[in-house]
């Protein structure tokens, strides 16, 4: 059996990913993904710290994230769709008119 | 004597006391309230009931004392209650009260009646008809004013009539305020007259305050009581007192020094100075020393000192009366003399004499004056009649503006115009010389014997003093009715109405008879006040005094009749402008003129009182509070001073300091927020950015703790 | 170096690759797929760790359902590479160096904080099944399914909502 501590390293690495991931790009659908990855590896820390516990409420916390993760997918998308329209452009950085 | 022995024990009237006010009050209030409405006759006819009621009330008064002679005392109101400080009105019926009462009220109503008639005239001549009504006003508050004097039980309430018949004295004198010298003239006697006064009262206020310091008590019962004690402890106190008493008497009985008013006074109507300045107020302070005559016998020194005031100023202004020409100031002057002998009586202690006088002075004095006022108006007409009838009007042209209808230059031969006025003015010339058995001689005989007795000197002022009286009055006899007319208006004088002559008739009659009320065999009038002031003593007959004073008086008359008769006929024959218009001018020359000038008394006082006083006033008005006080320390320090202070709170403080402050916050504020909107830069991913800073801090320390 | 070990780290490794694949990739399709790999990834470890259903779940729902429908808004915004420059050019440099303060960080516990973790144990048969996953959800946490079914309802109105054309 492998220690947790290794499935958590891992769990972390894609984390900080996708954080410089979410800081760095500018196109706001890569933003989005680079959210999802976040969402995943924090997925993989409760399933590892499921296992470890035998408690199966970690593994049913993560079907709930998914189905969040997708409502929100939804939601997102269709809001960039929308702002697409205005704007013709999916440049985080054009959306700055709260400025000042 | 008999009378009272068989009235004894009659009829009661003490409680009519307070209607001897009353009454002249009613009068008044009536003639005020609604004499608009009433012709003349009508507010005259007011006027002279409510006087005659007040004279009823005195002669009931008269009749209960007949029976009850030691009088009796009618308390009215309580009017100030503090501690020790009790002052009462109350009527105090004795002989001494209702003397006077029984004077001021019967001369005072026949002056009234005399007033219907020559206020008619007067008030037409001076040109304002509706002045009629105040002088009846005037006349009665007079009458209530000087019924409080002689009627209170204490000093407090008697200097309340002090001071009413003092104001009267200053309205009636200033009755026509708007005429005289400069349209000022009389205004100026009225204020004169009043502010003379008020020296005076100054005097009694003083002797009030030492009285109730040593007696605690203005009562006059209560006072004569204690009076030897505190004599016996404190004998400068009473001393004091009868010494600022005197002050008070030379104020309001015109003695020296403070006699100056009384001459100007005659700026008022004829009846005012008859009834005020000869027969009734100026005799208050005759009345004040009699009364407190079981003070001032007590103290020989002052008595001394009043006696020798009264005989120096009978002497003093017979010598001036000798060389006036105004018909009333002849008067003025001898009523000022008069007073002299009756304060000089008093003084000694002849009280008995004094108030003799005071009774019959005020009959024939009131009778020249009203008489004279008869003259004044009966040259008037004369003028009246010259000036509208155009035959006669050349003669008087160029003289209309001056015509003085008082000066006794402008009158002479008056005996065939104006008869009765005539013959009532030689009987009250006659009472004043002295020449028996007119009333006038009995009193003042009576002066002069106890003179002789108890003050040598002041008998012989009061003698050579007599001399003079009759002299001048000779004068003015000779001047005025005697020998030809000398002006236009005196040849055609008319008599005066019924109205007029009938009172003068009566108070001829009184003064006729008047010697009467105390002959020395009889004494009816010592006998009537010894119920009061208990120590007189009968004055006795001295033949040589009589003689004298006779024989001097007629010597006069005679020595008048030379001068003003026979040399001013001798004159004649001089041209006019060499001519002089009194014989005695010729005679006397520059002593003449000094008489005639009063010695210049006025100037004197004008120059050594008045003047510093004016420019003291002035000074503390101009330089001190105006300029000192209100320009300087007000203006410029006070407020000055404020308005910097304001400066400094206003623009240093609050400006400077507390805006500043306010200024100070807000730049912060917006310095501040311009730095920190920096933060809001619209980039989502630089909120992001410092969502992750925030974590990797509180990671790093919750790692390293 | 057992057998898992050897597999748990080629697919780190694989996981890895694809993450910073996504991350770096200027074209926008091709860091979708990238991000397919990664969850496919995923999938493997969760069935090494006993989670058999959400294995599928993941690869069914996640890699397939979500990712298409990315790729879709992809293809529909012809969204290949992004004009104009860059902006906030501090932006990119700090946030790397606080990625890597993160990686310092998650190093440091790994290796020296790590000992408080508990140590694995032979799972039971059941454990991660279906079966056993849905006594759970049905009978404890019925109450946060049927709330998410809402969830899920109303991210789809709002979807619709937001992509109305506004007249």
């Amino acid at each position: 059996m492998l220690p947790v501590a290794y499935y958590v390293g891992l769990s972390a690495i894609l984390f900080i990913i996708g954080v410089v991931g979410v800081l760095t790009r500018r196109n706001a659908i890569i933003i989005f993904m680079s959210i999802e990855l976040m969402l995943n590896s924090a997925n993989l820390a409760f399933v590892a710290f499921a296992r470890v516990h035998e408690a199966i409420s970690g593994q049913i916390f993560v079907f709930f994230v998914m189905a969040v993760a997708a409502a929100e997918v939804a939601v997102g998308l269709a809001l960039i769709v929308a702002i697409f329209h205005t704007k013709h452009s999916i440049n985080v950085d054009n959306i700055s008119s709260l400025k000042g | 004597m008999f009378l009272s022995e068989a009235v004894s024990g009659g009829p009661q009237f003490f409680y009519l006391a307070p209607w001897i006010v009353f009454f002249p009050v009613i009068g008044l209030l009536i003639n005020i309230i609604f004499g608009s409405r009433f012709n003349e006759k009508v507010i005259g006819a007011i006027a002279s009931t409510a006087s005659g009621l007040a004279f009823v009330v005195a002669v009931l008064l008269g009749v209960s004392l007949i029976g009850h002679p030691e009088g009796e005392i009618v308390p009215l109101v309580d009017w100030i209650t503090i501690g020790l400080l009790q002052g009462r009105w109350a009527f105090q019926v004795d002989t001494l009260s209702v003397t006077m009462m029984l004077t001021v009220t019967g001369v005072g109503t026949l002056i009234h009646i005399y007033s219907i008639g020559y206020m008619h005239d007067d008030v037409r001549h001076n040109g304002d008809p509706g002045r009629y009504r105040r002088f009846f006003v005037f006349l009665n508050l007079f009458i209530a004013m000087m019924m409080i004097l002689v009627g209170s039980d204490n000093y407090l309430m008697l200097f309340v009539g002090w001071e009413g018949v003092g104001l009267c004295s200053f309205l009636l004198i200033g009755f026509w305020y708007d005429k005289g010298k400069d349209g000022i003239g009389n205004a100026i006697a009225a204020k004169k007259a009043f502010i003379t006064n008020r020296i005076g009262d100054f005097g009694f206020l003083l002797a009030a305050f030492i009285m109730f310091w040593a007696f605690r008590s203005f009562n006059f019962q209560e006072v004569f009581a204690k009076a030897p004690e505190v004599a016996a402890i404190a004998p400068g106190a009473i001393l004091a007192m009868t010494l600022f008493m005197l002050l008070g008497v030379t104020g309001k009985s015109a003695q020296l020094p403070l006699y100056v008013w009384l001459p100007d006074a005659m700026a008022g109507p004829t009846p005012v100075s008859a009834l005020i300045h000869a027969a009734t107020m100026v005799t208050a302070g005759v009345y004040l020393v009699a009364r407190s005559a079981e003070i001032y016998i007590l103290v020989p020194q002052a008595q001394m000192w009043v006696a020798l005031v009264g005989g120096i100023t009978a002497l003093f202004a017979a010598t001036i009366a000798l060389a006036q020409f105004d018909i009333k100031k002849v008067l003025a002057y001898s009523t000022i003399s008069q007073l002299g002998f009756m304060v000089a009586a008093v003084g000694m202690g002849a009280f008995v004499a004094g108030m003799f006088h005071l009774v019959t002075h005020a009959f024939f004095k009131a009778l020249l004056f009203l008489s004279a006022g008869s003259v004044i108006q009966g040259i008037e007409r004369g003028h009246h009649h010259v000036e509208h009838d155009p035959k006669l009007r050349k003669l008087i042209k160029g003289q209309a503006h001056d015509f003085d209808p008082q000066d006794m230059r402008n009158m002479g031969g008056l005996r065939r115009q104006m008869k009765i006025t005539f013959i009532v003015y030689m009987i009250g010339t006659l009472a004043l010389a002295g020449i028996p058995p007119l009333a006038g001689f009995w009193s003042k005989d009576e002066i002069l014997a106890e003179a002789k007795l108890l003050n040598p000197s002041v008998y012989w002022l009061l003698t050579i003093a007599a001399f003079l009286t009759a002299f001048y009055m000779g004068r003015q006899i000779l001047m005025v009715f005697f020998g030809k007319a000398r002006s236009a208006p005196a040849e055609h004088a008319q008599e005066s109405p019924l109205v007029v002559t009938i009172p003068l008739m009566i108070l001829a009659a009184l003064s006729l008879l008047g010697g009467a009320l105390n002959l020395p065999w009889f004494h009816t009038f010592t006998h009537w006040l010894e119920h009061t002031l208990t120590f007189v003593h009968a004055g006795e007959f001295n033949l040589a005094v009589a003689g004298l004073s006779t024989g001097l008086a007629i010597v006069a008359i005679i020595l008048a009749w030379l001068i003003y008769s026979r040399r001013y006929e001798a004159l004649k024959d001089l041209p006019t402008a060499k001519r002089p218009d009194d014989p005695m001018r010729s005679y006397l020359g520059p002593v003449f003129s000094l008489l005639e000038n009063k010695y210049y008394v006025d100037e004197i006082y004008q120059a050594l009182i008045l003047k510093p006083y004016s420019a003291l006033a002035r000074f503390l008005a101009q330089v001190v509070d105006w300029q000192f006080w209100h320009d300087w320390f007000h203006d410029t320090v006070i407020a000055g001073g404020f308005r910097l202070f304001t400066r400094l709170l206003a623009v240093r403080i609050d400006l400077g300091f507390i805006d500043a402050i306010g200024n100070y916050l807000g730049a912060i504020t917006r310095g501040l927020a311009s730095r920190m909107s920096l933060l809001q830069t619209g980039y989502v991913r630089t909120y992001a950015l410092s969502i992750l800073v925030g974590v990797v801090l509180m990671l790093g320390y919750l790692l390293l703790r | 170096m057992t057998f898992e070990f050897i597999l748990f780290f080629v697919l780190a490794l694989v996981a890895i690759i694809s993450a910073l694949g996504m991350v770096l990739s200027q074209n926008s399709v091709y860091s979708a797929l990238f991000l397919i790999l990664n969850l496919s990834t995923v999938a493997v470890f969760y069935l090494l760790l006993s989670a058999a259903f959400l294995a599928m779940v993941q690869v069914t729902v996640y890699a397939g359902a979500i990712m298409v429908l990315f790729l879709f808004v992809i293809m529909l915004l012809g969204a290949e590479r992004l004009p104009g420059k860059a902006e906030l050019l501090w932006q990119r440099p700090l946030a790397i160096a606080l990625g890597l303060v993160l990686f310092v960080e998650a190093a440091y516990i790994f290796f020296f904080r790590s000992g408080v973790l508990p140590s694995m144990e032979i799972a039971e048969e059941n454990f991660g099944s279906p079966e056993l996953i849905g006594q759970i959800l049905f009978n404890q946490y019925l109450l946060p399914f049927e709330v998410t079914s809402i969830l899920l309802l109303v991210a789809m109105v709002g979807a619709v909502v937001l992509s109305r054309r506004t007249k």
